[in-house]
């Protein structure tokens, strides 16, 4: 008996070793940079260490006070605004369209749906210029609306897509009872078919959150000014700095640039992990 | 009793009636729900396309009205723009090396987390984070860092005794280290092939250990067949997300595409084109080609997907 337990033992015990080395290298680089924002600026690029010989937090007072008199605070501001603005219009477009999808009969269903699934591979490039003039004609230029607009008309089909599957799988039953019982289609959408879906609204949310903080292109086509500078524009202005002083500060807010991707990640990890590999989002 | 319940008349139609006619007739309640989407549709992708493709065969400032230039963009674009040819090699060489190697990566750490053990669970979270964090300015910048002259990364290379430049100013070099933080955010494959393995009974794995084949026939002759759909999945969405990679690029390479444009994505390119420059009409024929090549590859791997992709249901 235990000569057969010891190498089975030993196995389990090589698996968390192997298993623990990759984790230490796939987080090591998470794990630099909070310990980057605590180093004194001279240490951040030329000790491999982790830890810093002392903590200094000078990074952290430096990169808040921001640049061109608009404090780090604002941009943090302006990111909050943007995300959790795209997140309200993106649940409640997306999950208006995939209920008709799901559940509703009309024309040119099947063609419709087709061409949603299409514009899941369109590379946005190709209406980047049109709508960057369409919103330039408008005035919107250098305000969030051309941000957030997009997703109040459920642009994102990822997310249509990942609540129709959703909500494919809620019981009809369901939401024929409420109809014999005299419900309305928005009242059996509303009461019934919206509350049942709550884990793909979820999911829909935190991913619409994360993608939005992350997002730098199109926040960097359309806000001009420091004022409205979202949190990635504010990193960009340490994109050019090669000057060892302005390392502290750059490493401190990226560390608080991630904070909020942490925190989502660590209280839905599961139902992250689970939205990825039931729908086939790209994290 | 039951004399009274004589057989009802046969009423074949009856009970499909209505739900053939609640078929057929639109709900007219459907386009209330779909009015957000439509007007989507409509005004910010379909029309933005058809006056994208137009501004493609025009020179176009923004200011003044566009000017129909016919094939003029493209002919520039593939005989006289070195910069241009410079940004579709670079793509091209991203594509090619990091899909392939991430998608090894994602299935090398999948097969090795799927086990009976239940403690993956831990593992399988801490692979995924980089997948949410990687894309973001915050994270390209610490690479930036990490690859710079006396990096940590070279520190390490140093003490396995290779010198190597500080690859981020290294035009050799630059590329592959935007290749590496692509394969570091290996996480949502990852997670997708792990769902796969899942599928993969385990009665073939015991039938076939008994009769004798290794951990590599095994894998070779059960499970990666098997699991054929799901790579076939993860290579269509990886490919046409590495065709337009942009953050990496743009703050590794320090905004203007790096060391002798060692950099120079393709997205790169174009928004330097429309959004610097302000030649929109080149930025939109630009636009239009990678529509088209991502089609084209789509197309490829779909074609090829026969020879391949195999499906339990259709032998």
């Amino acid at each position: 008996m235990t000569a057969l337990r010891v190498p089975r033992t030993a196995r389990s015990v090589g698996w968390h070793v192997l298993c623990l080395c990759g984790v230490a290298v796939v987080l090591y680089p998470l794990a630099w940079l909070a310990f980057a924002s605590v180093k004194p600026p001279d240490e951040i690029l030329s000790r491999l260490a982790l830890l810093p010989s002392r903590f200094v937090f000078d990074g952290y007072s430096k990169g808040w006070e921001g640049a061109a008199g608009v404090g780090f605070g604002r941009f943090f501001l302006n990111s909050f605004l943007v995300a959790g603005l795209s997140v309200v219009a993106n649940v409640l477009s997306c999950s208006l369209a995939a209920f008709a999808f799901a559940r509703l009969r009309f024309r040119f269903r099947g063609a419709l749906f087709a061409f949603m699934i299409t514009t899941l591979m369109l590379p946005y490039h190709v209406t980047l210029i049109p709508q960057y003039v369409i919103f330039q004609q408008a005035g919107l230029v250098n305000t969030f609306v051309p941000l957030i607009l997009p997703k109040l008309l459920a642009t994102e089909a990822f997310f249509v897509f990942l609540i129709v599957q959703f909500m494919r799988g809620i019981p009809r039953e369901l939401d024929e009872a409420a109809t014999i019982d005299g419900c309305s289609v928005y009242r059996t959408f509303w009461h019934v078919v919206l509350p049942l879906s709550k884990p793909a609204l979820v999911t829909t949310s935190i991913f619409t959150f994360i993608w939005t903080w992350n997002d730098f292109f199109t926040q960097m086509v359309y806000l001009n000014d420091t004022e409205k500078f979202t949190v990635p524009l504010g990193l960009r202005l340490f994109v050019d700095t090669s000057s060892q002083s302005d390392f502290g500060a750059m490493f401190a807010m990226s560390a608080l640039a991630l904070v909020p991707i942490v925190l989502f990640f660590l209280a839905f990890q599961r139902l992250l992990v689970e939205g990825v590999s039931t729908s086939g989002l790209k994290g | 009793m039951t004399t009274l319940r004589t057989p009802a008349p046969p009423r074949p139609a009856e009970p499909r009636a209505p739900r053939r006619g609640y078929r057929r007739k639109s709900q007219p309640e459907a386009f209330g729900f779909l009015t957000p989407w439509l007007l989507g549709a409509v005004a910010l992708t379909v029309g933005p396309m058809v006056v994208s493709l137009y501004l493609a065969f025009t020179d176009y400032d923004m200011f003044t009205t566009p000017h129909w230039v016919g094939f003029g963009n493209f002919t520039h674009m593939f005989t006289d723009d070195d910069r241009y040819l410079r940004s579709v090699e670079v793509t091209l060489i991203y594509v090619l090396v990091s899909v392939p190697v991430k998608l090894a990566v994602s299935l090398g750490v999948a097969l090795l987390l799927n086990t009976r053990r239940g403690t993956n669970g831990f593992y399988r979270a801490a692979f995924y984070a980089p997948s949410l964090l990687g894309a973001s300015v915050a994270a390209a910048l610490v690479w930036r860092a990490l690859f710079t002259g006396g990096g940590p990364v070279n520190e390490v290379l140093a003490g396995f005794g290779w010198h190597t430049p500080s690859w981020v100013d290294d035009p050799n070099f630059s590329l592959a280290s935007i290749v590496l933080l692509g394969v570091w955010q290996f996480g949502a494959p990852m997670v997708i092939f792990l769902a796969g393995l899942k599928q993969v009974p385990a009665e073939l794995h015991e039938a076939a250990a008994i009769d004798g084949a290794g951990a590599f026939r095994r894998f070779r002759h059960i499970t990666l067949p098997l699991l054929s759909p799901v790579i076939f999945f993860n290579l269509v969405m990886e490919a046409i997300h590495a065709f337009q990679a942009f953050t990496p690029a743009f703050v590794i390479g320090g905004g203007r595409g790096g060391p002798a444009d060692a950099d120079l994505f393709y997205t790169l390119y174009l928004f330097e084109v429309g959004f610097q420059d302000f030649r929109m009409g080149y930025a939109s024929a630009m636009a239009w080609v990678l529509l088209v090549v991502i089609a084209i590859v789509t197309a490829i791997v779909f074609r090829t997907a026969k020879l391949w992709v195999f499906y339990e249901d259709r032998p």
